[in-house]
């Protein structure tokens, strides 16, 4: 906000001239290139199919309910499988992950010209990658099955769990540990005793929130072949069995806000 | 002095005080791994033989291959791109509206109960998932792609937007209701420039999530780089996937830095 | 004995904060440190234990050259040396024993400390440190729990279970009321007292500085431009080192407000 002066006196203007144009014309852009966007993503599609799509959606409503409420007891062993895929995912993501947002905190590293980059780098790669994707790796590599599941996960929480850690780290009170340095504390005694007890309600709150992130994820991981309740997502879609397919959903809707609720309390009972 | 003084300490529990219930919840842990981990049955000799596969990936992502399958790493990354920026935008547009009608302060009960119930919708099916239904409905190809992340994303904006119009300066909103102003000029007054400088960077923040996932939802037919990706892991061919990896992680490492200095600059 | 020759220190970003600062404290003696902000006081006291790397110049402490010790060897050094700071410097989600016990980490392997098992000699000691300060109740509570002079108490403690053989105090009372500021002062010089301790205190408040040092030290712009007894402060030196102001006012403001002066001298157990 500028007060233009003009020879009749004061007049009061909301933004400047120049500003006002840079405004328009970022505004100008955005909406040339999502026009843009919008035309080169739709070359290829097929509008009969998209006017279609309310005709698709009831009949697949139609089969959908009512859901095969029997078929639940088939989910319960795939069920419990998501459950351990995402926990021992969580809990590898998370023991790799210390370490590594100890080496890419600038505060903690010990050299910033070579660790800290590759220790950036490991969290970049781990974050760029759907864990699915690492799934579909692994399940290759690998074969399918739980392992795949599990590693997966855990790959893909890394990065989530030490850019998070790392930037609690950065963010600690120096004084604090100033403080613990000014006691002769070796470099092991200071993080003990300074840093760790500062981060660590952070710590638990990222962990637990990252394990509510992947009981969503490790319930897609079976369509892949990485075994939980995917598997049985593919197994109902190839046969077209989608009122199985609306109890899965069922089973994973109530899994999500159960956990998500279990998270939520136990950030609310750290922080 | 120091005789009469006790020799022992024990810092005191923090979370569990009594240490019968300390040992139950020890226990829990121990026996759930235990039964957790029999879950897990490992094929060695798979995993063996996976190693030598493992490697060859590994020499895949260090000496990618560009050019082979170029045509088709180019069709993705296109999907991929105008996917991500569409579905972005429109992803704004609609969790605006959305977002203000899911703020207890602004909105009347039933509103507050409609926007709120779209949000939880939105936000516990994974992508995946989504974009299976919609593959259904509307055919294979970007579009699905396309109504899959925006919906992905009315469900993330419209809730850390709601959350933050709560959040809001509430004597701000009371000094402009005071002047006599409507609902309307309320928001445009009170709210708009607490939130906006917010809204933009939760808007690039998503637009970072939407790449990424526009980069696995073509695993299920939803258009873009997944599909791409996908058929190269199938044939094998870990040098092409070791490409299109490298070139995902590029890109989500520009969209991250340059949202970064747009986020300065709005702020 | 600690002796200070020809110290300099110069900020990478080009402040010059110390210039050529020597002088030796005796066993037993209580530096008072005053000067204007940005005087360089903090620095001074940061670079005998080598929180802050001094650029030139030397300091001995017993005899061992402290500027170039690496490593253990400093870490050996800094162990000898307490330090009770500003805003208490506590690491506010350990427990007021772990605080104190953290003193000993100079001493004990990490093991020992991680596993929070000190020697029952160093216990014993905090217990009765914690006892001395007066807040021998609260050992198992959390730092953050406590009140700014009892946060103050606990870093004293702390700084005692060192077993140090020179005490450095950076500003301790300003972030402490006048009460309870005085308390704290005269805990601090209680201690120097028992243990023949010598001790640099760092204060703004140059009555407070007066009444509880055996010596002050006038820095100003990074260069001593007074050493001497307490009662050598006069209104001529004070604005050599502050500056001109109207000394005679601002003593009388200050007493004025200090009513609880003749009250009597051992409050130190009261709590606060
Ligand atoms: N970390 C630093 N980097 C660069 N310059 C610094 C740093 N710390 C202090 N200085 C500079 O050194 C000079 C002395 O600072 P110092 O903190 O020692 O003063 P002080 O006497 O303790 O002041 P105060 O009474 O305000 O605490 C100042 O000019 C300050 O700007
Ligand atoms: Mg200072």
């Amino acid at each position: 906000m500028t007060q233009a002066q003009t020879q009749t006196g004061p007049t009061w203007q909301f933004r400047s001239g120049k500003q006002q144009l840079l405004r328009w014309a970022g505004w100008f852009w955005l909406v040339a290139l999502t026009v843009f966007c919008w035309e080169l993503m739709n070359r290829d599609t097929i509008w009969a199919f998209v006017a279609d799509a309310p005709d698709q959606a009831a009949d697949i409503g139609d089969r959908m309910f009512p859901p095969a409420w029997g078929y639940v007891n088939e989910l319960w062993g795939p069920l419990w499988d998501t459950l351990n895929i995402a926990t021992l995912g969580t809990i590898i993501g998370v023991v790799i992950a210390i370490p590594v947002a100890f080496l890419a905190a600038s505060n903690t590293t010990p050299s910033r010209r070579f660790v800290r980059p590759v220790a950036l780098l490991i969290i970049v790669t781990s974050r760029s990658i759907n864990s699915l994707i690492w799934a579909l790796l692994l399940v290759a590599i690998i074969g399918p099955g739980l392992l795949s599941g599990i590693v997966a996960i855990g790959l893909r929480s890394i990065g989530f769990v030490a850019k998070l850690l790392y930037e609690a780290i950065e963010e600690i009170d120096v004084r604090q540990v100033e403080a613990v340095r000014a006691t002769g504390a070796s470099g092991a005694q200071i993080i003990d005793y300074a840093v760790v007890p500062q981060i660590l309600p952070a710590f638990w709150g990222i962990s637990v929130f990252r394990w509510d992130i992947n009981i969503r994820e490790s319930t897609i991981l079976g369509l892949v072949g990485a075994g939980g309740l995917g598997l049985q997502l593919q197994a109902s879609l190839s046969t077209l069995a989608w009122n199985q397919v609306t109890m899965i959903f069922v089973v994973i809707l109530i899994t999500v806000v159960a956990s998500e609720w279990v998270s939520a309390r136990v950030r609310q009972a750290v922080l | 002095m120091s005789n009469t003084m006790p020799t022992t300490w024990k810092r005191p529990p923090v979370v569990l005080k009594n240490p019968f219930w300390r040992r139950v919840f020890y226990l829990g842990v121990l026996v759930y791994l235990v039964l957790a981990l029999q879950t897990v049955d490992v094929n060695w000799t798979r995993v063996y033989e996976g190693l030598e596969r493992g490697w060859r990936f590994i020499e895949g992502f260090l000496l990618p291959d560009f050019t082979t399958r170029w045509t088709d790493i180019r069709a993705g990354l296109i999907e991929s791109l105008t996917m991500t920026v569409t579905s972005t935008v429109a992803g704004v547009l609609v969790s605006v509206p959305i977002g203000i009608g899911a703020a207890r302060n602004l909105a009347p009960a039933p509103v507050y109960l409609f926007c709120r119930s779209i949000i939880t919708l939105s936000r516990s099916f994974q992508e995946v998932i989504i974009a299976i239904l919609l593959v259904a409905m509307f055919g294979f190809g970007p579009f699905a792609g396309f109504l899959t992340l925006a919906f992905a994303s009315i469900g993330f904006l419209s809730k850390l937007l709601a959350e933050d119009i709560e959040a809001c300066d509430h004597n701000q909103i009371e000094a402009i209701r005071a002047t006599g102003a409507s609902w309307w000029q309320v928001v445009n007054y009170a709210v708009q420039p607490q939130v906006m400088p917010r809204l933009v960077g939760l808007s690039l923040y998503r637009m970072d999530i939407n790449f990424r996932e526009s980069a696995v939802i073509g695993i299920v037919g939803a258009g873009g780089i997944g599909a791409t990706l996908n058929t190269a892991i199938d044939r094998y061919e870990y040098d092409s996937a070791g490409a299109i990896l490298i070139i995902i992680i590029a890109i989500v490492l520009v969209v991250e830095y340059s949202s970064s200095h747009i986020r300065r600059w709005v702020q | 004995m600690l002796e200070l020759k020809q110290l300099s220190k110069t900020y990478h970003t080009g402040d010059r904060a110390l210039t050529d600062i020597s002088f030796t404290v005796p066993a037993g003696q209580v530096v008072g440190l005053i000067g204007p902000s940005g005087a360089g006081k903090s620095t001074l006291i940061r670079c005998i234990n080598r929180l802050v790397e001094p650029s030139g110049g030397s300091i001995s402490l017993a005899n061992t050259e402290l500027t170039s010790l690496r490593g253990r060897a400093l870490r050996k050094a800094r162990r000898r040396i307490g330090m009770i700071f500003q805003e208490y410097a506590l690491v506010e989600r350990l427990t007021v024993m772990e605080n104190v016990l953290s003193g000993r980490l100079g001493y004990v392997p990490v093991w020992r400390s991680f596993l929070r098992r000190f020697n029952g000699d160093d216990i014993a000691l905090a217990f009765s440190l914690l006892e001395k300060v007066g807040l021998g109740e609260h050992h198992n509570k959390r730092a953050d729990a406590l009140s700014g002079g009892q946060r103050q108490r606990v870093g004293i403690a702390r700084a005692l279970e060192q077993n140090p053989e020179l005490l450095l105090v950076d500003e301790p009372t300003a972030s402490l009321d006048p009460k309870t500021s005085r308390q704290i002062m005269r805990l601090i010089q209680t201690v120097c007292r028992e243990r023949n301790l010598p001790a640099i205190i760092n204060i703004h408040d140059v009555m407070l500085a007066q009444q509880f040092s055996d010596r002050i030290i006038g820095l100003r712009a990074g260069e001593v431009v007074f050493d001497g007894k307490p009662e050598g402060l006069t209104d001529d030196v004070l604005t050599r080192i502050y500056g001109q102001e109207d000394w005679a006012q601002v003593r009388q403001d200050q007493s004025g407000t200090d009513t609880e002066k003749r009250s009597p001298a051992i409050d130190v157990a009261e709590g606060v």
